[in-house]
């Protein structure tokens, strides 16, 4: 009795490992499986052009896993601690420098430099150079994303005016006319106060960088960033902006219906959004416009998604052959028409559905001039610090100057560290 | 000898799963807050450095941990309370002989409790609305000008605690409901006989035989109010002017946001040392209440 039940025990675990040999040995000998990670919308519409690779490359398969946006940052960090990267993953241009500091990140300049599919000039110039970090390429932009002013066309005209601002004097005259006829009940521009890039695309507009040395200390007292500060603040002094989060407009879309306000800055995400949520009688009113800098057209902020293949990898070269595909402009137009992403590429732009788009035309001039954030790993705090400064400045607790001291002490204090590693590097 | 051998082997198996996962996981905290630990270490251990009691130095300097602290203090103050006082009302009102449809009320009480936080929240965050929210709409009807809920920092605190003290209060109703329903019915009939009025009934009868009771509810709500996290996580995300940031959301932000695991460790030691004060005080207090 016990010997037939070992007997049969020992048949099932060999049976057991025949088929998983078989198993392994069907998928391993002939095909290549690319692990490729993707966040939100962009993982689940993704799984539309593996087909078409597959088919052209026969010998790889591309296993998709979606992450959500809010658990991502998270689950990367988790993965690396654990040996679990993917081949390739979509990853936010900020998060760059991290995983780069984690030496997570295979450099790419040789693979670019060999490349038929992938022409660095065809990209624009500040996008590309967000995946720089010390001279080195650790990315592929895969889709841009960068801020600039959506505006009530028949508002700005009821005020007198034809054309959206190209300077920040023009900017401000148009606020306080639009102010004027707007009344104590509605505002000329909303720059919700729990975001900080409204602030950071206006700070990225001047010359001074925001932090200096390298990345060692914060650059706030620069003159540039109090300039920027002085003007953001004004909007809400002047009573052009209200002092409110998002979450206080309840729904942003039909206050800016409503007329609550006239200007937001905001991403191309809200182009299919404003489409969408818009009463049909409003959608002739809206337009999208080029940020206005300091004295004449300004920069806005570089940032979006790139493709990045992981250290650990075995098969970087099928992963390179998908970031490759991903990056041929008809596969990127088919993308656009998929999720609405901008492209990075100009040759993408050229044709199809963007090519007529009339509110992505002041994104494609804006692109032209976009700035990286400073490409440390703790720049997302700073920039967090940041907003909060700037909430405290504009609810009247803080003056500019004072503003700007406490951004500066906020922001050493946080790369201390950073300036350690860097002396030890550079010491013995 | 031999019971006591016994003994040890019927306590071991939870003793073991105590240590593991909490006596194991306290010690590692302990040891990882006097360090810095960062993504910088994570990628290199050579990158980590001792910094004995920095952390917690640094953290006592830090205006927002004593914000958060002062924070954390209005809301248990305040909160813990109002959530005590509304469970105890609730449970009279549904021990009381003359409510109908109890067990329809026990059910419709006892639902925030089950349902998920964040869905209540986003219907909380509509009530709340500045301009469109019901809450402010019934206070204009009776000429109370409109109050922005969770905009305004004076008022994001208090639209938190209303909303906790909503989502919280039935779990300890069912507590003293049960508590209630065991106080023998004789006591009453005698208090009654004595002419007792229904105040005095509550005051003589009803609150000694459940102070046992209301010590336990307290202590419970205390410990849990000082874990102030989830609610201001999905109402306010901390703002407006971090009003909101309780100690929790403090050590959640440091560590799981900003990757800073030894001074987030610090945080959470802090607050493991203040729950444990409070709740040792508390406990002395019922010591002596009750001897």
């Amino acid at each position: 009795m016990r010997y037939l039940f070992r007997r049969s025990l020992a048949c099932l675990i060999a049976i057991g490992l025949v088929l998983a040999a078989a198993g392994c040995s069907s998928r391993s000998a002939d095909q290549t499986v690319v692990r490729f990670w993707a966040m939100g919308r962009e993982g689940e519409v993704v799984v539309e052009l593996i087909p078409e690779f597959e088919r052209t490359h026969p010998a790889i398969r591309v296993e998709v896993q979606q992450l959500p946006w809010s658990a991502a940052h998270e689950k990367l960090l988790t993965a690396f601690a654990g040996d679990a990267t993917p081949d390739v993953c979509q990853l936010g241009n900020t998060w760059i420098p991290e995983f780069v500091a984690l030496h997570a990140l295979e450099p790419l300049d040789h693979e670019v430099a060999g490349s038929q599919a992938i022409d660095r000039r065809d990209y624009f110039e500040g996008i590309w150079d967000t995946n720089v970090v010390d001279g080195k390429l650790y990315g592929v932009p895969w889709y841009v994303d960068t801020r600039l002013l959506f505006y009530r066309r028949d508002l700005l005209a009821q005020a007198g005016f034809a054309a959206p601002p190209r300077s920040w004097i023009e900017w401000q005259q148009m606020l306080a006319a639009i102010k004027e006829r707007a009344g104590p009940d509605r505002y000329s521009i909303l720059l919700p106060l729990n975001e900080f890039e409204p602030l950071l695309v206006l700070a990225l507009q001047q010359d001074e960088p925001l932090l200096r040395d390298d990345g060692r200390f914060g650059n706030f007292e620069s003159p540039g960033f109090r300039r920027t500060l002085q003007f953001y603040v004004e909007m809400f002094r002047r009573g052009w902006a209200p002092p409110l989060t998002n979450a206080d407009v309840s729904n942003v879309w039909s206050e800016f219906a409503r007329g609550y306000f006239s200007f937001y800055v905001t991403g191309p995400w809200n182009i299919g959004e404003f489409k969408r949520r818009l009463p049909p009688e409003r959608q002739e009113s809206w337009m999208t416009a080029a940020l206005p800098g300091p004295e004449g057209p300004g920069a806005s902020i570089a940032g979006g998604s790139s493709l990045v293949v992981f250290g650990t990898s075995r098969v970087k070269a099928a992963a390179w052959e998908w970031i490759e595909y991903l990056s041929r402009p008809d596969v990127q137009r088919r993308f656009h028409d998929l999720t609405g992403d901008l492209p990075p590429r100009r040759s993408t732009w050229t044709e199809g559905r963007l090519a007529d788009d009339a509110y992505a035309r002041a994104f494609r001039e804006q692109l032209e001039r976009v700035k990286p954030a400073p490409k440390v790993p703790e720049w997302e705090r700073i920039a967090n610090e940041l907003r909060l400064v700037a909430e405290r400045m504009v609810h009247g607790e803080l003056s500019v100057d004072e503003a700007t001291r406490e951004l500066d002490a906020r922001a050493d204090r946080i790369l201390e560290k950073r300036r350690w590693l860097l002396a030890r590097r550079g010491g013995p | 000898m031999r019971r006591s051998r016994a003994a040890w082997w019927f306590v071991g198996p939870a003793l073991a799963v105590i240590g593991v996962f909490f006596f194991l996981p306290v010690l590692a905290a302990l040891a990882l807050s006097i360090t810095d630990f960062d993504i910088y270490a994570l990628a290199d251990l050579r990158n980590l450095r001792l910094v004995g009691l920095r952390n917690y130095v640094e953290l006592l300097q830090t205006p927002l941990f004593w914000h958060a602290l002062g924070n954390t203090l209005y809301f248990v103050v305040a909160g813990v309370p109002l959530s005590i006082a509304a469970s105890l009302g609730a449970a009279l009102l549904l021990h009381s002989r003359a409510a109908r449809f109890k067990a329809f009320f026990r059910t419709a009480l006892f639902a925030p409790v089950v349902t998920t936080l964040v869905a209540s929240a986003v219907v909380w965050r509509y009530l709340f609305n500045a301009r469109y929210g019901w809450l402010n709409y019934a206070l204009g009807g009776i000429g109370i000008p409109p109050i922005d809920w969770l905009g305004d920092p004076r008022w994001a605190m208090p639209a938190i605690i209303v909303f906790a003290v909503w989502k919280n209060f039935g779990y300890n109703m069912i507590i003293l409901l049960a508590g209630l329903q065991a106080i023998p019915v004789e006591l009453y009939e005698a208090a009654r006989i004595d002419g007792a009025s229904f105040g005095r009934q509550f005051r003589y009868v009803t609150l000694p035989m459940l102070s046992p009771m209301l010590l336990m509810v307290g202590i419970l709500t205390v410990a849990g109010y000082f874990q102030l996290f989830a609610e201001p996580y999905v109402m306010t995300q901390g703002g407006p002017l971090q009003s909101t940031v309780s100690v929790l959301y403090l050590m959640y932000e440091e560590g799981f946001k900003w990757w800073n695991l030894g001074s987030a460790s610090a945080v959470a030691f802090v607050l493991f040392l203040l729950i444990f004060a409070v709740t040792a005080v508390q406990l002395r207090w019922m010591r002596r209440s009750v001897a």
